[in-house]
């Protein structure tokens, strides 16, 4: 191996990063947009693309004037060392570095002044977006032009609380009654066992939507249909196979004269599945319990068919929102970015589980 | 363990029950006092007006609580029996609400969707295969077939081969955990959210005096001298740029894998090749592929998997309309906007069918690993 770097290898080097932070550029820039136009004001999102908080030249109003009762505004119109029409003067028309805009219909006569100037800072942020989504009641904002707009709130806040409630469980339980299975599975004799357990394989990629039909006729039939009870159930439900199958793999590697030396003691199997399976299996059941989180939080069909417009979850509540406030960017960009907190949070903090969790996860229904 | 049964206990049940009267009074009261607190506290969620928060408390108190007791509970049912039913019975304690709920969620689901399959939109009349007809003829079944296999195709391939080459020239800089991790953090996003990120994007405001687009993708085609478009409202190429948002979420999976995939490959065999003269593209493709083959496939399967059942993405950003309808979408268009029961379950047959080569591949693979 060469010690000193060549010519050609530096180069290398450096086209592979080049290509790298161009990647890392296009992937970072989508959420990075949501994340500042929900700071901005909400006027200001209307007029503008959220770039225009960086360092730019701008077109920036100095001032305004009126033209003369006795100027023709049919015809062409000067003013200054420039001469046009009223459809170009509406268009906006350049004078060295400076711009007249005529403002409103030929009547209003009012010719707005334009001129070129850097602008380094943006410093209209804001936080009374997030104060709006998170709010149930009405809210009031000014569009582009100025005019106001009164909105629903989308009580983004109980949305988050809901969801916390759905996902929490619905990622405890699954665990718990996985570990218990594989448990069973890996270290206990019953009849069926191996008919069981391949029954478990096949159901790994068998997609959900088989399922929803059949128990939406169940829930509706026991009331149950908008319950927490009744989404944990689910989630439970299409988890499992794969919490299983990875907690098998996980439990039944774990060294055998461990579990012979506690039944030697007298422990039973309950004991030593509390004392000593669950103690010694926290890094799979992270792993899976990051999976689940995610999963069950960024969820939309779930909880769409079985909870639907009661208990509205975070991904119910935005989708609602994109149908009623399409255009309120202000409004959908806070709320996308409160509903994309926690996961993120969780997700850097714990990715090394996560990581682990999708190696030995493969395909999940 | 098992061998421990002692012929005597056999025999005695009644007699071991007649000895225990008040352990079997306790064992039913025990029980019973479980389901009514679990049943008051599934009555209080229901029907109480406490402030959110406390609800939102007690019922994660009451749901994971409620799960651990009955575990305890059944298995301190168990243990209070003879030695011999109890090493009969504990196992199915164990796997037993595994079992159950699997069959109920996922096992019987399967067979009940296939009979709904036959019969027309209230289930009441059985119309034979008429749904499946529907399923492979109906104009709006093709379109959904044929978006579905632009992004089976496109998806997967934009995803693996992205992952891949992020993976492979990630390798090589110092700062690989940076870029690693900025590819990788869409998979923390919903699709939901990842479709109000996208939408913004897109973002078309339309023809008018001093309008300037605020969706980054006219922005920069406007500053380049081209007209703004409404993009998702152009088909069919709206389903091209729907893929884009599931690459932008899938391809962290797809490089996760790969990368350590390609760090597994012992050193030396790369070495030598490079020794030997090979360039780093002969490297790539006569080294690096072939070693990861397995795990390369394994990937593109799953995201396969992943676009054949695709829904939200669809849902948020155009509900299926202008062209981009997929399976997933008309399944739930059928069963819960147009209450066709028959032809959903009739769709949700054929998700099934599409993925069962896989699930034989499971299962295959599963055999040959004689875990059991």
């Amino acid at each position: 191996m060469a010690v000193h770097t060549s010519p050609r290898k530096k180069l290398s080097r450096f086209l592979i990063e080049m290509t790298l932070i161009l990647i890392s550029i296009i992937w970072i820039l989508p959420t990075l947009g949501v994340l500042i136009t929900s700071v901005r004001n909400s006027q200001d999102i209307f007029s503008s693309g959220w770039w225009s908080v960086l360092p730019h030249k701008a077109w920036v109003e100095t001032g305004e004037f009126r033209l003369d009762e006795n100027v023709d505004v049919d015809g062409p119109i000067t003013i200054g060392k420039v001469t046009a029409t009223f459809e170009e003067l509406r268009q906006g028309v350049e004078d060295g570095n400076k711009k007249y805009i005529w403002f409103g219909n030929k009547r209003t006569r009012l010719i707005k002044v334009q001129e070129q100037q850097w602008q380094f800072f943006y410093n209209n942020y804001t936080t009374e977006n997030y104060q709006n989504v998170m709010t149930g009641r009405e809210v009031r904002f000014k569009d582009a032009s100025g005019a106001e707009i009164v909105r629903q709130g989308s009580n983004l806040s109980g949305a988050f609380l809901n969801s916390i409630a759905v996902t929490i469980p619905a990622t405890i339980i699954p665990i718990l009654i996985a570990a218990f299975a594989a448990y069973a599975f890996a270290w206990m004799n019953f009849p069926g066992r191996k008919v069981f357990f391949i029954i478990v394989v096949a159901l790994l990629v068998v997609p959900l939507q088989i399922a929803l039909i059949p128990i939406l006729q169940d829930y509706t039939r026991l009331g149950l249909t908008g319950t927490y009870l009744a989404i944990w159930l689910a989630h439970t439900g299409f988890g499992l196979p794969l919490a299983v199958y990875l907690l098998f793999n996980y439990i039944g590697t774990l060294p055998r004269e461990t579990l012979e030396a506690a039944f030697i003691d007298g422990a039973s199997h309950f004991t030593i599945f509390f004392r000593l399976i669950l103690p010694l299996s926290v890094p799979a059941l992270a792993s899976f319990a990051i999976f689940q989180f995610l999963w069950v939080w960024n969820d939309y069909l779930v909880a769409l068919v079985f909870l639907g417009d009661q208990n509205r979850v975070l991904t119910y509540a935005l989708a609602a929102m994109v149908g009623e406030k399409g255009q309120d960017w202000h409004l959908l960009t806070a709320g996308a970015f409160i509903s994309m907190i926690l996961p993120l949070t969780v997700f850097f903090a714990l990715q090394r589980y996560f990581v682990r969790g999708l190696m030995a996860g493969s395909v999940k229904g | 363990m098992d061998n421990s049964r002692v012929p005597q206990e056999k025999t005695g049940v009644l007699a071991w029950a007649a000895a225990n009267v008040s352990r079997l009074v306790i064992s039913l009261f025990v029980p019973v006092v479980t389901f009514i607190v679990l049943w008051q506290g599934f009555l209080f969620l229901r029907d109480s007006n406490a402030p959110q928060v406390v609800i939102v408390i007690v019922s994660i108190l009451w749901g994971v609580g409620g799960v651990a007791m009955l575990y305890f509970i059944t298995n301190y049912l168990v243990e209070s029996l003879p030695q011999a039913w109890m090493h009969r019975l504990q196992p199915f304690v164990f796997v037993g609400p595994a079992l159950a709920i699997l069959a109920w969620f996922l096992a019987i689901p399967t067979l009940r969707t296939l009979w709904l399959s036959f019969f027309g939109p209230r289930s009441a009349n059985f119309v034979g295969l008429d749904n499946y007809i529907f399923a492979f003829t109906d104009r709006v079944m093709l379109e959904t077939f044929r978006n579905n296999l632009l992004w089976m195709v496109f998806g997967t391939f934009f995803c693996v081969s992205f992952g891949l080459l992020i993976a492979v020239l990630a390798d090589k800089s110092p700062y690989e955990k940076v870029y690693k991790a900025i590819i990788f953090m869409p998979m923390a996003i919903s699709f939901v959210g990842a479709g109000v990120i996208w939408r913004f994007v897109y973002a078309y405001l339309g023809e008018g005096v001093g309008i300037e687009e605020i969706g980054l993708i006219n922005a920069i085609v406007v500053a380049m001298g081209g007209q703004a478009q409404p993009w998702l409202l152009l088909p069919p190429w709206n389903n091209f740029f729907l893929i884009a948002i599931m690459v932008w979420l899938q391809t962290g999976y797809s490089m996760v894998i790969l990368s350590s995939a390609i760090k597994g490959i012992p050193e030396e065999i790369i070495e030598a090749a490079r020794v030997d003269g090979a360039n780093e593209f002969q490297v790539f493709f006569q080294i690096m592929i072939p070693s990861i083959q397995t795990i390369l496939v394994a990937v593109s399967t799953t995201v396969l998997i992943f676009s054949l059942k695709l829904f939200d993405i669809v849902r948020v950003m155009t509900g299926g309309n202008y062209g981009t309808n997929v399976i997933a979408n008309e399944f739930y268009l059928q069963q819960f906007t147009y209450s066709n029961t028959g032809r959903g379950a009739a769709i949700a047959i054929v998700l099934l069918v599409a993925v069962i080569p896989v699930m034989i591949y499971n299962l295959r693979s599963f055999s040959e690993r004689k875990a059991f």
